[in-house]
């Protein structure tokens, strides 16, 4: 950069705090690698190859949400099925921008379309985590998030394409229990919330029915095991008056 | 399924996916939601994660019950299980999990 011609300083102000969102997300980064990867693997093996595989990371960029569609495709789920349940999968999300909302709201409209675009787990808990006790540097939380995001959003094509290729190479890496590591990542996530009393309703009337309804045309016993186990949840919710 | 579908039902996640992501944003704090269904969408991720690992882990061919503790995909299941409520570490529940799963399958070679 020519030294006679500085950049403004509202500018470096910013890249910093963008630098800061993307080193703040760094362990979850890593955290995404070996996902991104077996992704990319199984989805190049899979019908979908490497050209699904790649876009399905840059499009829809949900994690979760890209494991059960590809199960589900694998399984002769119906295209309608594995959208209805990517909308399901990814409800949480509402919560995240209901928690972040008031921080865009002053944003221009592009802002917002990127923002909501990048916002994942990984980013919601870096971007929450980061302001919830410390308003410091607020006016620039939206470069912070966008940090963040780019970072995630670069981190998980990136391992898409490198399981992809990995995937393409040798397809038989595929059969070498790959697959179960989605249900151990399942498994890790949901173990420790069923100390809860009601997720352990939630969670047992979710497995009966997806148990009694795996018969159901167009792999829809998925859907109707998370409805039922939500309204299982709603139910004890209000039951128990509301609290937790 | 055709390149076509394919495409289709990609298009179609990602639509999904965002309209979910944008919408509050798009409202910019015009909407906010009831304690009810902040409530009801906490219980969207054990309800769904649950409902598409257990059918997994008892059928694993789809078909048939398999509860015996030979069956590679329980008992890596019940390993990441135990080891995620004992270190509230998800990448060692993962990593533990897929060990006893692999052990049991390739180590021990039961199906």
């Amino acid at each position: 950069m020519d030294p006679a011609c500085p950049q403004p300083p509202a500018w470096t102000a910013s890249a910093r705090e963008a630098l800061h969102g993307a080193r703040d997300t760094a362990p979850l980064l890593l955290g995404a690698a070996p996902f991104g990867l077996i992704f990319g693997a199984l989805a190049a093996a899979s019908p979908l190859g490497v050209g699904g595989a790649l876009a399905m990371s840059a499009l829809v960029f949900a994690g979760s949400a890209q494991f059960i569609a590809l199960s589900l495709l694998s399984g002769g789920a119906a295209g309608w099925v594995v959208v209805l349940t990517t909308w399901v999968v990814n409800l949480r999300h509402l919560l995240y921008a209901a928690s972040l909302q008031r921080g865009v709201a002053r944003l221009p409209q592009r802002w917002r379309l990127l923002l909501a675009f990048w916002l994942t787990d990984e980013t919601y808990a870096t971007v929450y985590h980061r302001y919830q006790h410390d308003a410091d540097g607020a006016a620039l939380r939206h470069w912070y998030t966008a940090g963040s995001g780019a970072a995630m959003y670069a981190n998980w094509l990136g391992w898409t394409a490198a399981g992809a290729l990995l995937g393409q190479a040798s397809p038989a890496l595929t059969h070498l229990g790959l697959e179960f590591a989605l249900v151990a990542t399942f498994v890790g996530i949901v173990a420790p919330l069923l100390r809860q009393r009601i997720s352990l309703a939630v969670a047992l009337t979710a497995a009966v029915v997806a148990l009694a309804a795996r018969g159901l045309p167009y792999k829809l016993g998925l859907l109707a095991a998370a409805l039922a186990g939500v309204a299982v949840g709603v139910w004890l919710d209000a039951r128990s008056g509301g609290g937790r | 399924m055709s390149g076509w579908g394919e495409a289709a039902v990609i298009g179609g996640m990602a639509a999904v996916t965002f309209g979910i992501r944008y919408v509050l944003f798009a409202l910019g704090g015009r909407l906010q939601f009831a304690p009810r269904v902040q409530q009801a969408l906490r219980h969207v991720p054990v309800a769904v994660l649950t409902a598409i690992v257990v059918p997994m882990v008892l059928l694993p061919d789809g078909q048939h019950w398999n509860l015996s503790w030979r069956n590679p995909w329980l008992a890596g299941a019940l390993g990441s299980a135990v080891l995620a409520l004992a270190s509230h570490r998800l990448l060692a529940a993962i990593a533990g999990g897929m060990a006893v799963y692999l052990l049991w399958r390739f180590g021990l070679r039961f199906t």
